[in-house]
């Protein structure tokens, strides 16, 4: 590849990016169909645009020089949760989009936005047109606290707080009333973090990242000055990791209140801790004993041992008011110590709650197994149970846990499988698949247009024209109908 | 200060500043959609390497297939850029281009190179902690510059499973349901 070396020389800040085949990196080309409809080689499907469908893309486009990857994706946009999941102040987490920029612009891949796989398209149909199809569709769903209450105006799963400040279509009229002075945040991962952080974060900081405006301006007019963390098991169990708990410390005009009582023991457990877990609770130790400076106008705080049992509802019954906790001992210790009921109550007065218990698959296509204890769709190794062809990569295969590196790990995992299978013979390679020539004209006699790559690349422009007006590294479209107008313009 | 740490500082103010620093580093080289600190630290290695007299250096990689790959790299590059840089087979290395918000260029020192390296950050550390078979020579690739002394040097790329984030948000949700 003399030719791409050449560039760099001339443009010597251009970043190769690594990960793809280096017979197989070329030159950026148009990200429109490709004419492949002569070649020979295996044709894979992909059910969705973020990170797991990308890098099970890149992976098979690696290991096969001739297989042709399609990657469908129900919006507009691609990259999913990196760009409506990723907070707005960790833009580095972010620069997997380059990568997965230049896998859409590889001469065998390319891009369907735009495509509701299930109603505008089945997955029979699908498999029809392709060799193999792997879904790669995520987790949109959310788990429910399962309490009364729970559907009372100011009640929000943390999922569609995030959808709303990272410009979900979706979530955009969310619309969260931030006039209360304590939020309650249920669960203590990295997205309750983010969620902290965002609620604490001065303004001066967040408007220069690509936080949607109104999420901006309804933060700039908050209220909210304290918010409580709450876990129902005790410090050495919370699933948050020390980058983020560090940020809490470090955010300004903010101190840490928390219970000496929940570390009770906990400073004798140290010692036994592997390095990760002792660090980041010497962390939390650290900041519960400090505090920080008392005249700080905000605060933020894990309280422990608590589980969540009922909103409780303002005197018109109309919004939530406050939150019934139930308070837990700890039975056993370390990752799996389990949280017990002692039947005492706790109520914490507050205005806004949000649940951050986890995001849930849900099933796609009649077609497709799906198992609803789990919430995903059953495999073994990323091979779809009991359906020839059909393969699961990122969060609907293995829940919605882990970061993009991990679902990296897993969907470079079902790509193997899946090339394993090709060469084993398991896939029938010798029938010609018309793939997404096929399926972008049944779309058509539906009414269903495609988003092509080059039409995403004009939704950026326009974003990032629109956020260097204001400032920020993009001011991001909210509505699908406007997001349509500008790549199809 | 050399070139490298120059390069480091200018990366840990790009890990503290916010996405303007993304906005003021993007260039709008072939092909457009390259963006990001990483290609600001690129520019910076580029100047600061024509600025110094190149020294070579070689460095040996033990592959997770177990093969040995074994290239001659410059000083002041960091173990990412001579990864990236040679077009080195190894699966999904350095995701983040080099602004610690991963932990996928996680590499295995031997324990008398270790000692020589320097300090290792807080923010380094955090990321580390996270990686996937930790060892008590590990460090992050994109966190450590080529240095004359560390000529010849072995280093064992980890096997890459889920990180610990996943481990421990996973036990989380497979503890049983409140009651």
């Amino acid at each position: 590849m003399k030719m791409m070396r050449m560039i760099n020389l001339v443009r010597g800040s251009v970043m190769k990016i690594h990960g793809l085949s280096r017979a197989s990196r070329c030159l950026a080309a148009e990200g429109g169909v490709r004419g492949l409809s002569s070649s020979s080689g295996p044709r894979v499907c992909i059910v969705g645009g973020g990170p797991a469908g990308f890098y099970t893309a890149q992976q098979l486009l690696k290991a096969r020089q001739d297989a042709a990857v399609d990657v469908y994706e129900r919006l507009p946009v691609p990259f999913g949760l990196v760009r409506f999941g990723v907070a707005p102040d960790h833009p580095e987490v972010k620069n997997v989009i380059n990568t997965f920029t230049q896998t859409a612009q590889h001469e065998r891949c390319s891009f369907h936005g735009n495509v509701n796989v299930g109603k505008d398209v089945t997955i029979d149909e699908l498999r029809q047109a392709y060799h193999a199809v792997v879904l790669s569709y995520g987790a949109e769903g959310n788990r429910s606290m399962g309490i009364s209450g729970e559907d009372l105006p100011g009640v929000f799963s943390a999922k569609d707080f995030v959808g709303w400040y990272n410009g979900l279509p979706s979530n955009k009229e969310l619309r969260p009333d931030l006039s209360c002075e304590t939020a309650v945040i249920l669960g203590q991962g990295n997205v309750a973090l983010d969620v902290a952080r965002i609620l604490l974060a001065p303004v001066e900081m967040l408007k220069e990242t690509d936080i949607t405006q109104n999420a901006l301006e309804a933060l700039a007019g908050s209220k909210v000055r304290r918010v409580l963390i709450v876990g129902r098991r005790g410090p050495l169990q919370i699933a948050c990791t020390i980058k983020e708990l560090r940020e809490m410390v470090n955010l300004p005009n903010t101190r840490a209140d928390m219970l000496p009582a929940d570390f009770e023991g906990i400073a004798e457990a140290l010692k036994d801790l592997p390095r990760p877990r002792k660090r980041l609770t010497e962390l939390m130790m650290k900041a519960a004993k400090e505090g920080g400076d008392d005249k700080a106008e905000k605060c933020w705080g894990f309280r422990f041992f608590r589980s969540p049992v009922e909103v409780i509802a303002g005197a018109d019954g109309k919004r939530a008011t406050g939150i019934r906790l139930a308070l837990n001992k700890l039975e056993g210790s370390g990752e799996s110590a389990r949280a017990e009921v002692t039947g005492q109550l706790e109520d914490v007065d507050c205005g806004l709650i949000i649940s951050s218990i986890g995001y849930k698959s849900i099933p796609i296509d009649p077609a497709v197994p799906f198992d609803p204890r789990r919430a995903i769709v059953p495999n073994e190794m990323g091979r779809v149970q009991d359906t020839a062809g059909l393969y699961c990569s990122g969060w609907v295969k293995r829940g919605p846990t882990g970061v993009i590196a991990t679902t990296m790990n897993d969907s470079f995992d079902t790509a193997r499988v899946l090339i394993q299978d090709m060469e084993a013979g398991k896939l029938d390679l010798s029938v010609n698949k018309p793939g997404a020539q096929a399926i972008t004209a049944l779309l058509q006699t539906r009414g269903v247009r495609t988003v092509l790559f080059s039409h995403w690349e004009k939704i950026n422009a326009e974003e990032e024209k629109r956020g260097k007006f204001l400032g920020k590294p993009r001011e991001k479209l909210l509505d699908v109908d406007e997001m349509l107008k500008i790549a199809w313009s | 200060m050399c070139a490298c740490a120059l390069r480091m500082f200018l990366q840990r103010a790009a890990v503290m500043r916010t996405a303007a620093h993304q906005a003021f580093s993007q260039t709008r080289a072939f092909p457009r959609c390259v963006t990001g600190s990483y290609t600001h630290s690129r520019g910076i290695n580029t100047l600061t390497s024509s600025l110094r007299a190149e020294e070579k250096v070689t460095v040996h990689f033990l592959n997770r297939d177990g093969k040995r790959i074994t290239v001659k790299a410059l000083t002041g590059e960091s173990l990412l850029d001579v990864v990236v840089n040679n077009d080195l087979d190894i699966d999904g290395f350095g995701a983040c281009e080099g602004t610690l918000a991963c932990s996928t260029c996680h590499l295995i020192f031997e324990e008398a190179v270790y000692k020589k390296l320097g300090a290792v950050s807080d923010e380094e550390m955090d990321m580390l902690d996270l990686a996937y078979g930790l060892t008590d020579t590990s460090r992050l690739g994109c966190q450590v510059c080529l240095r004359k002394d560390l000529d010849g040097m072995i280093l064992r790329v980890p096997d890459m499973i889920s990180d610990a984030r996943a481990d421990s948000e996973k036990e989380s949700s497979t503890a049983p349901p409140k009651v």
